[in-house]
């Protein structure tokens, strides 16, 4: 008997028994679905994880003056802030193969009024660096620039939650903002960024120039005298080491402030990197709860699939009797066994494989979500779905056609 | 005398079943001419399908030997005995044994599929054998869709479709009214006339008198052996009511 005859032999046999087939089918197919829409759902979360890190600058480490955290002071009126404007300057300049950009940030509290409206907010006295540090894109007008530093212009950026607060619909550019009775002229909107890890909206927030901050709006504390700083948002470059650049800006600080070896760093040194790395990790967490889940789709598949087998094997049993009583040989009912469990799983795969791709991209489509597939998981499932396709269809086969035909046609 | 079609020597078979030993054959030797029309009779649990499943190479006896055609079979390989089945043999079971969900053509051509008989060829062959054991109409009928008498039809046409020069049947009739009885030995008759060899097993004795001798079984020894004067299926069927 040869291939194209045997061929014909299983094809048949499969479309004689439909219902059998179709159930072989679905098990191999829900496990096959299952585990590419588990997997994609899994990753998309996973990706959409470290998109945020990108946007949100994963090269980020901000300096954090001591007593600033330590006594959790805000804004640090009449507190003694350990680093200053120079150490921002000075880290840019001596580190210039690490870092990318330092930018000094002077914080402060307080109600901001335009017309008729008032809001309370943060605002940071910055230099043009900290638009680049921090990945603030500009939504309308432009940023602080460094002539405005340099004459402590009465000049600040907005937030959008800012300039809703205040302007409403109406486009806040060129309108003047009251800081603790100082005027600004605002001459930019930030871009929207959205609530951050921590649910904190950072869209509230006014920036300008750190010398009006400093001697204009703070002018009367003790802060104005100084150069100091609450923190220094620093930038290192892309594929430059991150620990190393921590490492050698922590020495560049020691040095500058004059700390004995043994004396505890007077600043704090926070890789916004490693705290997304968390956020990263808990995404891929779900990530493999959904594998999980999959696998066991799959391990219920598989169930399946061996049920239908083995309910069938008397059935078959006796087919294969009757088959080596009127001639066929052993090799004859292997290979119409083994081609009707391979054509099964080949058909069940590409259907699994189409309905899994397509419920993905449902499950995007639906709930918004975001999906990744992965080739690997689908190779995985669909051999998997086919190991146990073919083992359950070829093993009953290779059993029964080890008996006299008089056995097998007798089988129960 | 020339070598005879069939020769069985002292067979045995017993079946173990745990400590017990069931002796199902305890010695049986005999010898069918080509062209003889041999009924096998006896009470239930006498042997007679242990001995034709042997006959029909779907066993393995105990011990004995089996010539089939001035063959020895009996320690023949499972391939040996699979092309041996297929090309001399032809087996009618009591209970038809069709593939389900399978048409009537298909189900008599599927020793041809193992003959390797090209497929255009193979349904010529089944059909002319549908229409010999008068199913032309109904060819493409499944099981579920034939009568009793209809499948049994089928299952012949089976045995005959590769020509073998052996036919067994295993209470062909069991199943079957004594009309469709009579019309199917009228059929065994016929094809024995034209040179086939037939064995059949029955427990009606007006059935056995249709062939030319019956061998008597009990116990799993031959106890009776005779030649008769058949009676003639053809003509008892036309004396028999006809259907209305
Ligand atoms: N597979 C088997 N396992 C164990 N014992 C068996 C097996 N097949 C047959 N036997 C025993 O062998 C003996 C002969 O059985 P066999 O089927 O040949 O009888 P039979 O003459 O065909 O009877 P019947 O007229 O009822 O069909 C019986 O006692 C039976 O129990
Ligand atoms: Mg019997």
């Amino acid at each position: 008997m040869n291939f194209l005859a045997t061929l014909r032999v299983a094809l048949n046999a499969l479309r004689v028994n439909k219902l059998r087939s179709a159930l072989t089918m679905l098990g191999i197919i829900i496990g096959v679905a299952a585990v590419i829409v588990m997997i994609a759902v899994g990753s998309g979360a996973q990706a959409k994880v470290e998109d945020q890190i990108r946007s949100l600058g994963s090269n980020l480490i901000i300096v954090f003056s001591a007593s600033a955290t330590f006594t959790g002071a805000r804004g640090g009126a009449g507190t003694l802030q350990t680093i200053s404007e120079d150490d921002a300057y000075a880290i840019a300049r001596e580190l210039p193969d690490e870092i990318q950009a330092a930018a000094p940030g002077l914080r402060g509290t307080g109600q901001v009024v335009a017309g008729n409206a008032n809001w309370s907010t943060v605002f940071y006295g910055v230099t043009p660096e900290y638009f680049e540090a921090r990945e603030w894109a500009i939504a309308e007008g432009r940023a602080i620039e460094q002539a405005e530093v340099t004459s402590a212009a009465k000049v600040a950026v907005i937030g959008q939650t800012v300039a809703k607060s205040l302007f409403g619909d109406a486009s806040p550019i060129d309108q003047v903002i009251r800081i603790r009775k100082v005027p600004l002229t605002v001459v930019g909107v930030l871009d929207r960024k959205g609530q951050n890890m921590s649910g904190q909206d950072q869209d509230d927030i006014i920036l300008l120039p750190i010398s009006t901050a400093r001697k204009r709006v703070l002018g009367a504390t003790a802060l104005a005298k100084s150069r100091s700083v609450g923190s220094i948002s620093v930038k290192v470059r892309q594929g430059a080491d991150m620990k190393e650049a921590e490492t050698k800006m922590r020495e560049l600080l020691r040095q500058r402030h004059r700390l004995q070896p043994g004396q505890d760093d007077d600043f704090n040194v926070r890789n916004l990197s490693e705290i997304l790395q968390t956020q990263e990790e808990s995404s891929r967490v779900l990530a493999m709860l959904l594998a999980a889940v999959a696998s066991v789709s799959l391990l219920v598949g598989g169930i399946g699939i061996m049920n239908i087998m083995l309910v069938s094997v008397t059935e078959r049993t006796r087919e294969i009797g009757l088959r080596m009583a009127v001639g066929a040989r052993a090799k004859d009912i292997l290979t119409q066994f083994l081609v009707e469990a391979v054509t099964l799983s080949l058909i069940g795969g590409v259907i699994g494989i189409l309905l899994g791709v397509g419920g993905a991209y449902l499950v995007g489509e639906l709930a918004g979500w975001r999906t990744q597939l992965s080739s690997a998981s689908i190779v995985l499932a669909v051999g998997f779905a086919a190991c146990v396709g073919v083992f359950f269809g070829f093993y009953p086969a290779k059993k029964a056609s080890r008996l006299l035909p008089i056995e097998a046609l007798r089988y129960e | 005398m020339a070598e005879p079609l069939i020769r069985t020597v002292s067979f045995v078979k017993e079946y173990v079943m745990g400590s017990n030993v069931v002796a199902a054959l305890r010695g049986v030797s005999l010898s069918i001419a080509a062209g003889e029309f041999v009924a096998v009779m006896g009470p239930s649990g006498s042997g007679k399908s242990t001995f034709m499943n042997l006959l029909g190479c779907l066993d393995r006896p105990t011990s004995g030997e089996y010539w089939l055609g001035g063959e020895e079979v009996a320690h023949l390989s499972g391939d040996e005995l699979a092309l041996v089945r297929n090309r001399k043999i032809g087996f009618v079971f009591q209970h038809f044994n069709l593939l389900p969900r399978t048409s009537a053509l298909d189900n008599v051509a599927l020793p041809l599929l193992y003959s390797g008989v090209p497929a255009h060829e193979r349904h010529a062959l089944a059909e002319k054998r549908l229409a010999q054991v008068g199913l032309a109409e109904r060819m493409d009928h499944q099981p579920s869709q034939l009568s009793g008498g209809q499948q049994q039809r089928v299952a012949i046409a089976r045995a005959l479709v590769n020509n073998p020069m052996l036919v067994l049947a295993d209470e062909p009739t069991g199943a079957l009214d004594s009309r469709t009885s009579v019309e199917i030995m009228a059929l065994l008759q016929e094809l024995n006339r034209s040179g086939l060899t037939v064995v059949l097993v029955t427990h009606e004795r007006d059935i056995a008198e249709f062939a030319g001798r019956i061998v008597s079984f009990r116990d799993g020894h031959v106890i009776e052996d005779h030649v008769i004067e058949p009676h003639d299926a053809a003509a008892v069927l036309a004396k028999m009511a006809p259907v209305t």
